[in-house]
């Protein structure tokens, strides 16, 4: 329990996906321009990261693994194939029951939940679970903190940003420049469980 | 002052527009105001203005600060006169080298290393914390004054605090150069590249600090960056939350043994090892109760934090301690050790970077001072927390207030309707 509990904050807080890996970068500095988008954002990668990484646990363990599904045949080779494709799925499959039964969430969604299948932040999960060869309870546990640091950090980074709207900041640093910085900044503020 | 008024309106038409040193104004405009309450009167609305204006407010911060800097120089010497007594009787100590020129002053001073004297302490306190202070001014001050010439703005009072804030925030031994260069770090990306005073999001002492801390780790953490006295022996030793930190790492018995060593009241009054100003909760007590009273520091935030604080680490202290030794540090013991209460009265409070709603204030607070306390306990490595939980609370304030905001909006759409 302590053990997960260790664990869960070492990946929301110092091994933070987009902080200190620098993963998904591309949508962190896209859509975090203010803080409703990037909530909505955050909240589908918790889902999609919580869903992908422990489906992907199975199929590495029970199909991919050496020896797993013939003994004697190593089919890792299609590991990076078969994650996207799994996580593009899940990604469809959530599109479509969310289109049904929360059209709301859908619609104030929009383009962002697509953008997920090339979020190089849920592709990195699943490749670091299988690098560091969690089991399956670390697995459910990776995902899901995972996920909670990336949302964090982009819902930290836009209401910033917002607040930057009043700041006077250097002609030169304006836009991408300043935001590199704050990132920076934040990622210091970050480094608070660093020695777990 | 009649000649000072004199002198400066002497001056004044060099400085104004079309003199010669017209680019150099913010200089003395800073000087002058500082000197002379400025005599220009509104000539547009709003001419409704609140009398305490940025200067006033910064001031009075530097009054509440004074019982800290004076318990920073008497502590300090004390600390460092008790090591090197102790050296003098044979005790197997180590003293760095720091000490050295400092020694030599005393002595063509007359004064006698007494731990029992006052003015020996101060004074040899004062020989660690004024370098400090003055590298500090010099180094924050000369970017202070470049933005505001580049950008011909005034020179902001702002600096002021930060600048009292940040020597005491540092261990006594820290290497002066590195002092120059955590100033600038937090002074220039804390502060001026978001536009100055009022614009930035984190604490500026804090940011130069925390750069220190993870780039300078051996200078500003460890055992052997403090003086200090331990039982019989004088040796260097570690602050008191990092000796438990330590002592838990090495089994129950051990913990047991240095959590009796850690005295409550030793560690409130502030005669212990520590940053310069952080050790004495009772100065801070001091200081909390100037800037509550005069309506400076935002009481909301203070309680906040130490109600998160003390609730949090109550809920640890009653937890079974199997998994990890520090869950069982009293909650009382949280407050007076390490930089809580400084954390809490100076820099959780700071106007800039902290909540600005009323009920966003208790959410920050509760955040920081829990964050504390779970960097406490279960970061083995960082034995200090408040720093970076304050760094943390900083980040998330906005969204803090964000949210606050839309609740609000939400609730008087609802009442409108009804």
């Amino acid at each position: 329990m302590y053990e997960h509990f260790a664990f869960a904050l070492k990946n929301i807080f110092s091994e933070n996906l987009a902080l200190a890996f620098f993963l998904g970068m591309c949508t962190f500095l896209a859509v975090s321009k203010n803080v409703k988008t990037a909530t909505g954002l955050g909240i589908a990668v918790i889902v999609i990261q919580s869903i992908t990484v422990p489906v992907n646990y199975f199929i590495y363990t029970y199909l991919l693994k050496e020896d797993a599904l013939i003994a004697g045949v190593n089919l890792e080779f299609l590991r990076l194939i078969c994650f996207i494709g799994v996580i593009a799925a899940m990604v469809q499959i959530l599109e479509m029951t969310l289109d049904r039964f929360f059209p709301p969430l859908y619609n104030a969604l929009g383009i962002f939940l697509p953008l997920i299948t090339v979020n190089c932040a849920i592709l990195g999960g699943s490749l670091f679970m299988v690098e560091r060869g969690y089991d399956l309870a670390f697995s459910v546990n990776f995902g899901i903190s995972g996920g909670i640091g990336w949302a964090i950090a982009i819902i930290g980074l836009a209401g910033i940003r917002e607040k930057m709207k009043y700041s006077d900041v250097p002609h030169g640093l304006r836009g991408l420049g300043i935001t590199f910085i704050t990132v920076g900044l934040m990622s210091m503020a970050f480094m608070a469980f660093g020695g777990i | 002052m009649k000649p000072l008024r004199r002198f400066l309106d002497k001056l004044h038409p060099h400085f104004s527009k079309g003199g010669k040193l017209e680019r150099l104004y913010p200089f003395y405009e800073g000087a002058d105001t500082f000197l002379f309450t400025p005599g220009e009167v509104t000539t547009e609305g709003p001419h409704v203005r609140d009398a305490i204006d940025l200067k006033r407010l910064m001031s009075m911060v530097i009054v509440a600060l004074l019982p800290c800097i004076l318990m920073a120089m008497y502590n300090t010497g004390y600390q460092a006169n008790v090591v090197i007594a102790a050296a003098e009787t044979g005790a197997d100590v180590t003293i760095h080298g720091y000490a050295g020129w400092r020694v030599t002053v005393m002595e063509t001073l007359g004064l006698a290393l007494d731990p029992t004297s006052l003015i020996s302490n101060v004074v040899l306190g004062s020989l660690f914390f004024l370098p400090i202070y003055v590298v500090t001014m010099a180094a924050g001050g000369f970017w202070e004054g470049l933005f505001a010439t580049v950008r011909r703005h005034e020179v902001n009072e702002g600096f002021l605090v930060t600048s009292m804030l940040f020597p005491l925030i540092l261990p006594p031994t820290i290497p002066l150069w590195q002092v120059a260069l955590g100033i600038s770090f937090g002074v220039v990306f804390g502060k001026e590249i978001f536009g100055g005073t009022g614009k930035n999001f984190l604490n500026p002492a804090l940011t130069g600090r925390c750069f220190l801390y993870f780039s300078y780790a051996k200078e500003m953490t460890g055992d052997a960056i403090w003086y200090g006295v331990s039982g019989a022996d004088a040796v260097t030793k570690a602050t008191p939350l990092g000796a438990l930190a330590n002592a838990a790492g090495q089994g129950a018995e051990k913990f047991k043994e240095e959590l009796a060593n850690v005295s409550f009241f030793e560690n409130f009054i502030g005669f212990t090892v520590g940053s310069l100003g952080e050790t004495s909760t009772l100065a801070c007590l001091l200081g909390a109760i100037v800037l509550i009273g005069v309506g400076v520091g935002s009481w909301q935030i203070m309680v906040g934090v130490l109600l998160g604080g003390l609730g949090f680490s109550t809920i640890l202290y009653l937890l079974p301690a199997d998994a990890n030794l520090l869950f069982g540090i009293p909650p009382h013991y949280h407050i007076v050790t390490g930089g809580f209460a400084f954390g809490l009265v100076f820099m959780a409070t700071d106007p800039v970077s902290a909540s600005m709603t009323a009920a966003g204030k208790w959410i920050y607070g509760a955040l920081i001072g829990i964050v504390t306390i779970l960097v406490r306990v279960m970061n083995p490595g960082y034995p200090e927390g408040i720093m970076l939980a304050i760094l943390l609370g900083n980040v998330f304030a906005p969204v803090i207030d964000h949210y606050v905001l839309q609740a609000n909006i939400k609730r008087r759409i609802k009442r409108n309707e009804s």
